[in-house]
């Protein structure tokens, strides 16, 4: 499955008449046809275009409108004011553009890093590994994986308030939201983990231990390698989960230095932006996306096909 | 390799199993401890909570232990009978259904027909159509939810001002289309109950939803041999017969699972419906999970939202069963 998308585009075509059939096939497309599927193709691009295109727009008009004054794809003029003011300060609560994403960047990437460290060897034994109660275990994670992450805030959050050290409220901090993603993030990086390490030959190993490797060595230095593009796609998909928190946060967190980037789009949006320029909002939107997103264009074979290996987490 | 290796006797089975056995735990331990503490254990109490009247004065240190109710939050949620605005617990349920239904359908024909399209052969400019078209898939869902929210505004909505660009060429004044897609509560269409948020929510997540199965589709499309199409013309079939009889019958057992996990997903699609309608108009545009999310944030009903999340894991449970048989059902058909 991991080929799904690899698969997708410019796969050579092999095969003794093949070519020359695909020859004859290219040229019995007319011009006429041709430009109308262009056409068509065209359309789908603005559609799919469209949303992304108004933003951009809106983020870099020099007219420093406080809302759009009509439909302008294409700005009359551009500035970056937007995003230095979004930078400096971009809610009416006085923390930067910097400090939010730094709250954020820590539950992103303390989700990712805990959940593949702690998931990768669950997934290992499950994968590989004979044992008493290995299927009453994997029931258990499905079901766990079967509900959505946002029904299970009623005892995360009670029970994460329970725990307190002097001042320290765990169920009061960005710790707190780390650990609640987490409780999630855990059974989906098993569950991801395990399909793929499924799909490494075992005769690696089997050859590993002819030549007397441990089970511990030949996870080292022979699964793990190889579950890279895995371990890497999990993380990043618990890294997204971390990046774009909001139920857990706007219920632990309510001091605004421990604000995040999903707390302060929420009150960029429409009906609370009556002082919310929609150009910030829309720069602000783009800052939001542009790191994960990036990320994704990048991993996004790999993503596609392990999802559909993986479990199903909303 | 394998030479050698059936040289060496087998372990004697026992052995060989308790030892995987230590290992195994051994890997287990860290998850194992952790899911304990962190994702068993809030379920279990969970379903503690659910049978009391949990609230907020229940939650600071120390304080007393809530009162126990029994079924009495399961039995309210069932018969609606919570004193919050706009909740009727079948309504939700229906609503939530056909949500899900409706968005998938949706996606999984619009994915095949444009990967079909994409897929023709001679089409020029293929992988830049391509590029461009996964861009939704990329961009997290709550900014997605936000912007799209930011779209459908009343008052400086790019929709409105599409429209009114488009009429203006027909010159209809421009109030015609100063329209409150996430709030009217007039549905726009006769004997249909359904608000115009959904249709503004429909909208947004068609957007979101295509491209994801235009990939799977055509990721299919690729490996249909291309022997059977020429068979199929060599028996004087037509451009829709061949679509029908090779396209659509090596797509269905690879989209089938697909449509079941989108399914899952749009059930369960928090963003769009959270911040794109808020639940409007008179929440009927609320999801299950939306309504979880507003029991605790809003209502600080905890005993009542716990038993909600306890009800929503086993629709959610009902669901996969009778999937998973309509999985397993198509799957014997492809055998």
């Amino acid at each position: 499955m991991t080929s799904i998308a690899a698969r997708g585009v410019g796969r050579p075509r092999l095969g003794l008449f093949r070519r020359s059939k695909a020859k004859i096939s290219e040229r019995r497309m007319p011009t006429g046809r041709q430009l109308l599927f262009q056409l068509l193709c065209l359309f789908i691009a603005f559609t799919v275009l469209f949303p992304i295109l108004w933003i951009l727009s809106l983020s870099v008009d020099c007219r420093g409108l406080s809302r759009p004054d009509g439909l302008n794809l294409i700005p009359p003029c551009v500035t970056l004011d937007s995003y230095t003011n979004v930078l400096a300060q971009p809610t009416s609560n006085p923390i930067s553009f910097l400090e939010l994403a730094r709250n954020s960047l820590f539950v992103a990437a303390s989700t990712a890093i805990l959940s593949v460290l702690i998931g990768v060897s669950a997934a290992y034994a499950f994968a590989r590994l004979d044992f008493k109660g290995r299927e009453i275990l994997m029931v258990a994670i499905l079901g766990v994986l079967m509900l959505p992450a946002v029904a299970t805030i009623a005892p995360l959050f009670v029970l994460l308030t329970r725990v307190q050290v002097g001042d320290f409220t765990l169920g009061r901090t960005l710790a707190g939201v780390m650990v609640a993603v987490v409780s999630s993030t855990l059974p989906f990086a098993i569950w991801n983990l395990k399909g793929y390490l499924d799909t490494i030959p075992r005769e690696l190993e089997e050859a590993a231990a002819v030549d007397g490797a441990t089970r511990n060595q030949s996870f080292r230095l022979i699964i793990l390698p190889l579950a890279i593009p895995a371990l890497a796609v999990t993380g990043f998909l618990g890294f997204i989960a971390g990046w774009t928190e909001y139920y857990f946060t706007v219920i632990f967190i309510s001091d605004a230095p421990q604000f995040t980037l999903a707390l302060a789009l929420n009150g960029m949006v429409g009906q609370f932006a009556t002082t919310t320029p929609w150009s910030e909002f829309s720069a602000f939107a783009i800052m939001f996306a542009l790191p994960v997103s990036l990320v994704y264009l990048v991993l996004q074979k790999y993503i596609i096909g392990g999802l559909a290996i993986g479990g199903v987490k909303g | 390799m394998t030479a050698a290796s059936a040289q060496i006797p087998p372990r004697p089975r026992r052995r060989r199993v308790s030892r995987d056995a230590r290992t195994a735990y051994l890997y287990l331990a860290p998850a194992f401890v952790v899911m304990g503490v962190i994702t068993f254990y809030p379920l279990l109490f969970q379903t503690y909570m659910s049978f009391t009247d949990f609230a907020l004065r229940n939650l600071r240190p120390g304080a007393d232990a809530p009162p126990f109710v029994g079924l009495d939050n399961y039995i309210r949620i069932l018969s609606s009978n919570l004193s919050i605005p706009n909740f009727e617990f079948l309504r939700l349920v229906f609503f939530n259904l056909w949500w899900a239904f409706s968005n998938v359908v949706i996606h999984v024909v619009l994915g095949v027909l444009i990967a079909v399209l994409l897929n023709t052969q001679g089409l020029r400019f293929k992988r830049a159509w391509r590029a461009i078209y996964i861009l939704p898939v990329v961009i997290p869902p709550i900014i997605v939810a936000t912007v799209w929210r930011n779209m459908f505004d009343q008052e400086d909505g790019a929709i409105n001002q599409v429209l009114t660009t488009l009429g203006g060429a027909f010159s209809i004044p421009s109030e015609t289309f100063q329209i409150a897609w996430l709030r009217e509560a007039q549905d726009p269409i006769p004997f249909i109950p359904l608000p115009l948020s959904y249709f503004a929510l429909l909208t947004a997540n068609t957007w979101l939803g295509w491209p994801l199965n235009s990939v799977v589709a055509t990721g299919a499309l690729q490996s249909i041999p291309s022997e059977l199409y020429e068979a199929a013309e060599m028996d004087g079939a037509s451009g829709w017969q061949k679509f029908k009889t090779v396209t659509l019958t090596y797509l269905r057992p690879a989209m089938l699972p697909y449509a079941i996990y989108g399914f899952v997903v749009t059930f369960n699609l928090f963003y769009l419906s959270y911040f794109m309608s808020g639940g409007e108009p008179f929440g009927r545009t609320e999801l299950l999970v939306t309504q979880a999310f507003r029991l605790v944030n809003e209502q600080r009903l905890y005993g009542v939202g716990a038993a909600f999340a306890i009800i929503l894991f086993f629709i959610l449970l009902a669901i996969t069963i009778v999937t998973n048989r309509l999985a397993r059902a198509t799957a014997r058909y492809d055998a």
